[in-house]
């Protein structure tokens, strides 16, 4: 039996891992995917069934911090994903090969695995001038990504830049860096956003694809809803601070000691989908809240560009500036002088009245 | 660019520029009319004239006796309304952090269920007046698109905050976003309507006392 042919659950056998652990493990994803627990074992027969899933993962403009990421997930680490569950056929930075092999390896691998890949893309896609300002082996990402799109099953764009455009696509977006979904328009996409992402979303994702050969359900901007369903806000520990008022102040005053809310810092949570509150970082062990800063948001579209920045609470906005407001009170005075004027000229002179 | 960020960026600044510019063309206008001469010789010295306007900013925050049971609901009501909507502006701690965030000061906010009460009280008084008005034939008859505008760009901000709090029906950032944009609209209409009363209603108190304190009346 070939590497191809075997099942998922051959393999587990044959590694000693019976269907009491697959049964566990899939338990432990419904759970994480906010499925019934009664689709359980139906998770469990399907993964035994499967084949492993072919995964091209191709990099764009970005700083590896989302691969960084994922690299420390912990349930299931990306290590038994990648022997287990997934081949991963092509990731530059985790692969061997290198140069022409490597290339050689990324078109066997789009040719095995024909309509059936998941094609995953981190980092955004840099369109303008043709694309020059990210290149793989001499390549434009966008010329790549249009390349290969076309032959996926589905696409993971992983992490907010590959989602949104991300940090590239920043004020003044030098590279006219975009988002995946704004070069690929008739492909399955998730959109796994975050700054970095939480590499449990993307473990659930990859074993709901395994399981059901489908994407789970997402939301208006193409997320998971099981992990981008509800905000920060909503599962945040200190929740309770913001519906009883208690807000600190600045970042050592004695409501930030006692824990309150950081809403008036700056913290974008009540507008930021994501798990951070509820999966956590560092296998559960605190999410950026619990370490005392406000959320940035940077699971949402456009977060570095937001009005008034990361330290401006939401309830503010960016106004006029003083200058503006100025002119504004000037012309305001010149028109209002003007029309008095005017109103002069069109009434008879009170002093003039004639007696009646 | 999503809606929030629509009306915390582009919007808030627009509206904040008809605010202003708005404001200072009424205040102008109205500065800047032709006044009629006094011929008549003042009956009181300055300094009575200047106590008999004061006088009168706060002799006329009550109806005469004679009126209270004709009008007396409707002041109540109206007295309701203006002390809940004060509650909720000066009192809530967002509002608050804007004022701090623009001008610099702020003070201690009331808790959120205080606000929510009082936003609740506002709205309750809001739509009591409305029926009253659509209800009493004068005041009907009186009624201008003025006033019924004013009404809604009034109690949509009152709404659209007591949806935030709660965080019903849609989710925070719409809400916030609906929030906002109503308060932007309130902004922009504020200096061409009858809720211009806001800068003139004092005002208007005064150089009424102070023109009758000068005849030698009574303020």
């Amino acid at each position: 039996m070939t590497a191809t042919e075997e099942t998922l659950g051959d393999m587990l056998a044959r590694r000693g891992f019976g269907r009491r652990g697959l049964l566990k493990f899939a338990i432990a994803m419904t759970a994480s995917l906010a499925l019934p627990p009664g689709m359980a074992p139906a998770m469990a027969e399907n993964l035994a069934a499967a084949k492993r899933q072919s995964v091209i993962w191709l990099s764009f403009q970005e700083c590896t911090g989302c691969l960084e990421t994922l690299l420390r997930t912990s349930s299931p680490t990306i290590a038994s994903l990648i022997f287990d569950f997934i081949s991963l056929d092509y990731q530059e930075a985790l692969m061997a090969a290198s140069g022409s092999a490597a290339e050689l390896t990324l078109r066997q691998a789009v040719a095995a695995n024909k309509g059936k890949y998941l094609l995953a893309i981190d980092g955004s896609v840099p369109v303008a001038d043709g694309g020059v300002y990210s290149l793989t082996g001499g390549r434009a990402n966008v010329s790549m990504l249009e390349e290969f799109a076309p032959d996926a099953a589905a696409i993971l764009a992983i992490g907010t830049c590959a989602a949104y455009g991300g940090i590239p696509k920043a004020y003044p977006n030098p590279t006219g860096a975009v988002g995946v979904e704004d070069v690929i328009a008739d492909k399955p996409i998730v959109n796994i956003p975050g700054c970095p992402p939480i590499p449990e979303v993307l473990s659930g994702v990859l074993v709901f694809f395994v399981s059901f050969g489908r994407l789970p359900d997402l939301d208006d901007r193409k997320r998971p809803l099981a992990y981008f369903g509800t905000t920060i806000h909503d599962q945040c520990y200190r929740r309770p601070f913001y519906d009883q008022g208690k807000f600190a102040k600045s970042f050592d005053d004695e409501g930030a000691r006692q824990g309150w809310c950081l809403f008036e810092l700056g913290c974008k949570g009540p507008t930021t989908h994501n798990a951070c509150a509820s999966v956590k970082w560092n296998n559960g062990t605190s999410f950026p809240i619990e370490s005392g800063h406000g959320c940035l948001g940077c699971s949402e579209p456009d977060f570095w560009d937001q009005e008034g920045g990361f330290y401006t609470s939401l309830a503010g906005g960016t106004g006029p500036g003083w200058q503006d407001s100025g002119i504004a009170a000037a012309a305001g005075i010149a028109g209002g002088a003007a029309a008095a004027f005017a109103a002069r000229h069109k009434t008879t002179k009170p002093d003039q009245e004639k007696p009646e | 660019m999503t809606m929030l960020a629509f009306v915390r960026g582009p919007a808030m600044q627009v509206a904040t520029l008809i605010l202003i510019a708005g404001m200072f063309w009424r205040l102008a206008g109205i500065f800047l009319l032709r006044r009629r001469v006094a011929h008549a010789a003042a009956r009181n010295p300055f300094a009575v004239r200047l106590l008999g306007g004061a006088v009168t900013v706060f002799t006329r925050t009550m109806p005469r006796r004679t009126f209270w049971p004709r009008v007396g609901a409707g002041v109540a009501l109206s007295y309701v309304f203006h002390i809940g909507l004060f509650i909720v502006l000066f009192g809530g701690a967002p509002h608050i952090l804007i004022i701090h965030e623009i001008f610099g000061v702020s003070w201690p906010d009331l808790p959120k269920g205080a606000v929510v009460v009082a936003s609740g009280i506002t709205l309750a008084a809001l739509i009591l007046l409305l029926i009253r008005r659509l209800s009493h034939p004068v005041l009907k008859m009186l009624s201008t698109p003025d006033d019924y505008i004013s009404w809604v760009i009034v109690f949509m901000p009152v709404l659209t905050g007591i949806l935030l709090s709660g965080e019903t029906i849609a989710s925070y950032g719409t809400l916030l976003a609906l929030h906002i944009l109503s308060i932007e609209a309130l902004m922009i209409w504020l200096p061409f309507g009858k809720l211009m009363h806001v800068s003139l209603v004092f005002a208007g108190r005064f150089v009424l006392g102070y023109n009758v304190s000068r005849k030698g009346a009574a303020t």
